[in-house]
Parts: structure tokens; sequence; C-alpha cells
């Protein structure tokens, strides 16, 4: 007998009570870490659903780093919100249409078809010609490729944002959200050690990601995750937000990616097309261009707009 | 009779659609590596490039009177995803292109870079996040799939909050704050539709979800969760009433160049998504009482901008209720599709898409002059007004011309975009909506004569400018508020791009 509907109901229960916990907490604090916790038990939920590849995305950007600029705000927001946030008519209120608002949303999904229509087949049947052998990767950087050149170029306005919060002054300073620590020694340690380690692990993650679960946006978030901790050790300075080499980085992946998506008009007959028997190699290098893109953007966003130092 | 090369370039067909998605993108690549003092006149070559592809892509769908398609890597949907350019997409790659072009322009001088610096924070923000809100509208303009039209959402949200913010003071953060909280809801309620969309179908492409919509019977409930989701969340992003909240604040907040593209074009690239989903996907909700609904908000808009604009003391406040009032307009399209089979859903659609661009030519001018004026006076209380015609006439005629074309006297967009509406409201019965619009037209008569009131009465002397405009500043201003009063001149034949595409909506009743 399984233990598989055991373990499902549990998490179930689990994730439940999380989020009871995290509308409940009276602190930020508390609300954050059991928002971090919610974000690693929905990633064993996407296991169970075995879809790996949005589990890793799920547990490295949904709880990791999404996690670190939550405690980041909870650390410089006020304990109890200014004017003892809203009465409790209103969070009432407030209760009664979410939980409606839930209910109708899982009575619609129980409505949808069963099972579900899926393009998983003809993904498949499509695969071979990308030469990987993960679909997710093949639908991700062959089949709905503009999509991923577009959520890649998404994170550059996005970017300018965080750093157009800056003082007029500041620009050409270096991002000021990520001060180091006052030197312990625990963290120099942990920042000297991991590294090489979660560098190896968001390499392989990348490089697997062709055949099996991974990818560049999961590996990137490792790297982005060991640059960051460096960062707070004090070991190593943010770039300044003008520095070239750091501008190039950025936008090498989606440029080489553009590049080769054009190339495809002459080579394969459609943008963002791949030469037959050239789709594989040219797969892993869109992937490893983009990864150095990403944990560059993504640590970046983390690092805040520039500020100057006192 | 054309030039061969042009002939060439109609010929690309489908390969032309590439252009107008990439070049913003180019940009954004091109942009942050460069940065620093030649962004600014980059930015521009671009922008009259863009212009150049948005016309050469309504000139090939005019041509063919037809659709162009393109299949991105040469996979077709449902496994790929694909390009579309009808009339309404040609109309809003144009306009998009028009307006980005002129505030592109104008904003030479605001956000240049001074000689002897290097860059500054304004500038690369500026021109980075225009060209980001370019690529997004673009793609709105151009996406056949559920997703890729979310992630050109995602682009023109996240180009378009910072814009609000752009100046740092604290009151404009939070604007831009607010501004963020109703786009981001806007986007989990979308992307929450779009999963309905594939859960219950199996696929993301337009056409292919309508034809199985169109077969199925009864409607799976999913499918109305999902289109009720999706467009509550874009009416957030587009500020019908009563989810305007946030965009008084943040237009008026915003520098004069973001504000004249926030208000001229980034609520309408929403507004042409809800469009798509209630005209191609999902035609028959047309004929129900959902849309009688979105045409009594879109009156509500009217009305309650309307009334607002008239009671604020500053300018910029004023024109951004006058955006929520103009907004209410394009909403009457829903409930005026199904009123009149005679007069057809064709009409009503050209109608709305006249509308949109008269209202972004001429609220883009506003915008512009607006900001001229407050830059001049260093303040923009409208009571202070006083004299301002006679020191900055071009201005003040740039302001005037806009208000006009609002208002809809003839030859302006906006008088003949309410004639193609008018006509269906009363053939078919509904003289109500009618009734809204000519109340509407005489609110806006009403705040724009306050403000020529102080503009223009008494024989005061100048006032004392704590600065003049640039020429070229005013011009530009000028050109935007007179396209919007000449539009109505437009051949028919150009008019009739809009309806390229359009089968005639099978309205049928939802059963």
């Amino acid at each position: 007998m399984s233990m598989a509907p055991a373990v499902d109901a549990g998490l179930a229960l689990l994730i439940l009570g999380l989020g009871l916990w995290i509308i409940a907490a009276r602190s930020n604090f508390a609300a954050v870490v059991g928002f971090m916790t919610y974000g690693l038990m929905l990633a064993l939920v996407w296991v169970r659903l075995t879809a790996v590849d949005v589990a890793m995305t799920e547990a490295a950007l949904g709880a990791g780093l999404t996690g670190v600029l939550l405690l980041g705000a909870a650390a410089r927001l006020p304990a109890e919100a200014p004017g003892g946030g809203p009465g409790a008519g209103l969070r009432v209120l407030v209760a009664v249409l979410c939980v409606g608002v839930a209910a109708a949303l899982a009575g619609v999904v129980l409505s949808l078809p069963e099972p579900a229509p899926s393009l998983a087949p003809l993904v498949a049947e499509n695969l071979p010609p990308t030469g990987v052998k993960n679909p997710v990767t093949g639908v991700l950087l062959a089949h709905r490729a503009i999509d991923t050149l577009l959520e890649t170029v998404v994170l550059i306005p996005a970017l300018i944002g965080v750093w157009a919060l800056a003082a007029d002054r500041a620009w050409g300073a270096r991002p000021g959200a990520l001060t180091p620590r006052p030197s312990s020694s625990s963290l120099t340690l942990l920042a000297q050690v991991l590294p090489p380690f979660g560098i190896l692990v968001g390499v392989h993650l990348v490089w697997a990601g062709a055949d099996e679960p991974g990818g560049k946006f999961q590996g990137a978030a490792v790297l982005a995750a060991m640059w960051v901790l460096v960062v707070m050790a004090g070991l190593a300075d943010l770039p300044k937000v003008t520095n070239r080499l750091m501008r190039y980085t950025l936008v090498l992946g989606p440029l080489v990616f553009v590049a080769i998506g054009l190339a495809g008009i002459w080579t394969a007959g459609a943008f963002l097309a791949l030469p037959a028997g050239y789709a594989k190699p040219l797969i892993v290098l869109i992937e490893v261009v983009l990864t150095l893109s990403v944990a560059l953007m993504l640590g970046l966003l983390l690092a805040g707009p520039p500020k100057e130092r006192a | 009779m054309s030039p061969a090369w042009l002939a060439d370039v109609l010929a690309l067909g489908g390969d032309l659609l590439v252009v107008p998605l990439m070049l913003p993108v180019g940009g954004l690549l091109l942009g942050l590596v460069l940065g620093g003092r030649h962004l600014a006149r980059v930015a521009l070559a671009l922008m009259v490039l863009g212009l150049a592809a948005a016309l050469a892509v309504a000139a090939a769908v005019l041509q063919a009177g037809a659709p162009l398609h393109y299949e991105l890597g040469g996979w077709s949907a449902p496994l790929g995803v694909g390009l579309k350019a009808d009339g309404l997409s040609a109309v809003l790659l144009l306009i998009s292109a028009l307006v980005v072009l002129a505030v592109g322009i104008y904003a030479q001088r605001p956000f240049g870079v001074a000689p002897g610096t290097a860059e500054t924070r304004s500038s690369l923000a500026f021109w980075m996040l225009l060209l980001g809100v370019w690529a997004g509208l673009n793609t709105v303009a151009l996406g056949q799939d559920l997703f890729t039209l979310f992630v050109a959402l995602e682009l023109l949200t996240f180009s378009a909050v910072p814009l609000v913010a752009l100046d740092g003071r604290a009151e404009t953060l939070t604007a831009a704050l607010r501004y963020l909280l109703f786009a981001l809801l806007g986007s989990v309620l979308y992307l929450l539709g779009a999963v309905l969309f594939y859960g219950t179908f199996g696929t993301l492409d337009i056409a292919l979800l309508a034809t199985a919509i169109r077969g199925a019977d009864p409607l799976p409930p999913a499918l109305l969760a999902a289109a009720s989701l999706m467009t509550v969340g874009l009416l957030a992003k587009t500020a019908l009433f009563p989810l305007h909240l946030w965009l008084p604040p943040a237009h008026a907040g915003a520098p004069p160049a973001a504000s004249a593209v926030l208000s001229a074009l980034v609520v309408k690239g929403s507004f042409f998504l809800i469009v798509r989903i209630w005209f191609d996907l999902m035609p028959m909700l047309l004929t129900t009482t959902a849309a009688q609904i979105l045409g009594a908000l879109g009156v509500a808009a009217i009305l309650y901008g309307g009334l607002l604009a008239l009671r604020q003391a500053r300018l910029k406040l004023l024109v951004a209720y006058s955006t929520l009032a103009q907004l209410g307009y394009l909403f009457l399209v829903f409930p005026l599709a199904a009123a009149s089979e005679a007069a057809g859903s064709v009409d009503v659609l050209t109608g709305g898409m006249l509308q949109l661009v008269s209202h972004a030519l001429a609220k883009a001018g506003m915008f512009l002059a607006a900001g001229l004026i407050a830059a001049s006076l260093g303040q923009d209380q409208i009571s202070a007004l006083g004299g301002i015609a006679r020191a900055m006439p071009i201005t003040v005629l740039a302001f005037g011309l806009g208000g006009l074309a609002l208002v809809g006297l003839e030859p302006s967009g906006a008088y003949l975009a309410k004639s193609l509406l008018d006509g269906p409201a009363a053939a078919g019965g509904q003289w109500w909506w009618g009734l809204a619009m000519s109340v509407g037209g005489l609110l806006t008569a009403a705040y724009l004569i306050r403000v020529f009131y102080h503009a223009l009465a008494g024989f005061q002397l100048p006032p004392s400018l704590k600065r003049r405009p640039a020429r070229y500043q005013e011009l530009i201003a000028l050109a935007l508020a007179l396209g919007a009063l000449l539009l109505g001149l437009l051949p028919t034949e150009l008019l009739g791009l809009v309806e390229i595409g359009r089968t005639g909506v099978e309205l049928g009743g939802l059963r």
C-alpha cells in the first residue's frame, strides 16, 4: 500500500496552515519566515506533481530570492503598521471576500476537464529537432522561445525601475541595499566555503538542463545567491551602476539570443528558428549566456538602487 | 506607381512583423550598454525607424486586405507562438510609434544629458523605460498567444510604473506604488484566466481557442470565470471606474513626457487586450448583461471623471481626470457592438479605435502643453494661469486644440468616433448611450472653459516666466493636438484599415 495519499494530504494541510499563519502572524518577520517555508512546501507539491522544473524555480525564486527581498523589507518596516492597520470590520469583509473568491476558483478548477488536455504528446513529438531531451527546455528555448526572450528582457526595465529609486547624486555609486554585515567569523567562513560548491551546483543545473530538469533560471538563482553571500560577508564589492563590463554582461544573454534568432531567418527560415543539426549546441549556448545575464540581474535586483556611502 | 523598393518591402508580408517586435527590444539592450549621452539620440533614431516599420506593416495589411501572420521559430500553434497583424494591430502599432516618436523628440531637452556629464539617473531611466513601454505595446499589438500577451503586459507594467516616480518625490513614489499594486493584481488575475483557458482547451492561441469556444455547447463555466478574471484584471490596469483610484495621482505626478505616454498609450494597451478577449476570443459575451455592465461603468467613468475634472485646482490633475472620463467612451463599444444588427459591430469597433487614436493624440499634446506651462510658471494652479495665453500662445493653443478635439468638434477624430457609435445606439433603440456621450462632451467643454477663462481672461500683463519652453517642444504639442483635431479628415479607405480581419463578429446568443 502506498503512502502517497497520506503524504499529499499532509502537504496540503501544511500549506493551508502556513497560509493561515502568514495572514495571522503579528510580526512582519514571522510572516516572511512563514512565506519562505510556504514556498518550499509548494516546491514539494510541484515535485509530487512531477513538475521538477517548476519545483526548482519555485524554491529558488519564489521562496529564496523573494524571501530575501521580503526579509530586507521586514527589517526596514516598523513592527506595527502605522495607525494600527485596518479595523475589524474591514478585516472580516476582506476575509469573506477572499474565502468566497478562493471557493469559487476551487469550484472552477474542479470543473476543468479530466484528463486535462495537454500539449505534452505534441511537445514530445517535436522534441527531436531541438536535440535536447528535457521537454521543458525544448518548449522554453525552441517552441516558445519568444516568451523566454521577452521574460529575460523584462528584467531590464525592472532593474532600471529599482535603480531609478536612487538619489540623483548617487548615480554612479554602488548599489546600497546589501550592506555587509559587521564582520562575523561564521558568515565569512560560509562565504568562503559555500561558493565553490554553489557555483558547481549552478553550472550543473544549467548544463543538465538540456536533458534533465534544470535550466538557466534555476542555475542563475543559485549563482546569484552565492554572489550575494560573498557581498554580504564583505568579501567583494558590488559593481558601480555605470560599470561597463557589468552592463555588457547584463545584455549579453538576450543579445546573443536575439542575434541567433535573427540569424534563424536566413539559416532556418524563421525568426527564432534553429538550423537543423545545430539546434542543441545553440540552445546550450543561449542557456549559458542567459544564465550569466540572469544571475547578474537577479543579484542586482536584490542589491537595490545605488547609494552614496557615508 | 509605387517605387520598386516599396513593393519589395510590402512583399515581405508576415516577415515584416519581426521588425516592430524586435526594434524596441534591440533598443533596450543596446541602450543599457550605450547609456550616457548617446542614448537620447539613438533612441530617437530607433523611434523614426519604428514609425517607418509601423507604416510598412499598415501598408502591407491594407494592400493584402487581410491580416498578416507569422510563425515564430517556424513552429505553428498550438505548439509554437504566432504573430498576427490585423487592422486593429496596425492601428495600435501606428499610434504607439507616432506618440512615442513625438515624446522622444520633446524629451530631448528635459531628458538629454548636459555636455560634460557622463550619464544621469533620470536620463538613463527615462529612455530605457520609454523603450520598454514601446516594446510592450508592440508585443500587445502583435501577440496571438495569451501567455506571450501576459509577458507583453509585464513589459508594459514594469516600464510604466517607474516612469511615474521619475522625479523621486515622496508623493510620486506613493502614487507609483499604488499603481504597481493595482497593476500587479491585474497581472495575477489575467494569468489565472489564461491558466483556465489552457486547462479547458489545452492551447493558448487566440484563434484556436476561439474555434474551440465556438464549438463548445454549453460553454464550460471555467471559461466564463476565465474571461471575468482577465477582464477585471485588465480593467484595473486600464483604470476604468471604479478601479481608477491609482490613475490621477500617477498621471498627474509623472514628468510631462512620461504622463503623455502613460495617458495616451499605456492604459490603451490593456484596453486593447480586453477588445481581443471580447471580440476575437469570446464574441458571444457581447450579447450578455456583462457587456451592458462594461458600458454602464464606461458611462459612470465619463460622468465621474468629467465632474472631478471640473473641481480640480491643478492643471495636470484636471488633464488626468479627463483621461478617466475619456477612457469611459472606449467601453461603450461593448454594449453597442450588439445593439444593432444592421450597423454591425464593425462600425462600432472602428468608432472605438478612432476614439482611442484621437484621445491618444489629443491627450499627449495636452499633457506636454500642461507640462510646459507648469515648468514655465513653476506651478500649475489653474487660478494662477492669468495672462499665460499672451506669454505662451503656441502652448496654450496646443492645449486648446487638444481640448476641442476631446469635446468632439468637427472634424476631430472624436467627432467621427461619436457619430460611428451614435448610429448603432440610435438604430438599436439604446438612446441612453448617445445621451451619455453628449453629457460627457458638455462636461469636457465645461472644464476646458474653466481653463480658458483663467488663461485668457483679463488683459493682465504676461506673468514673468521662470524659463521659456523650447519652441520645438511647443510645436510638438501643437502637432499632436492638431493631429487629433484633423483626424476626421482621413480618407475612408484608411478608416477601413480597422476593419481588416474582422469577419463581422458572429454574435449568436450565449446558450
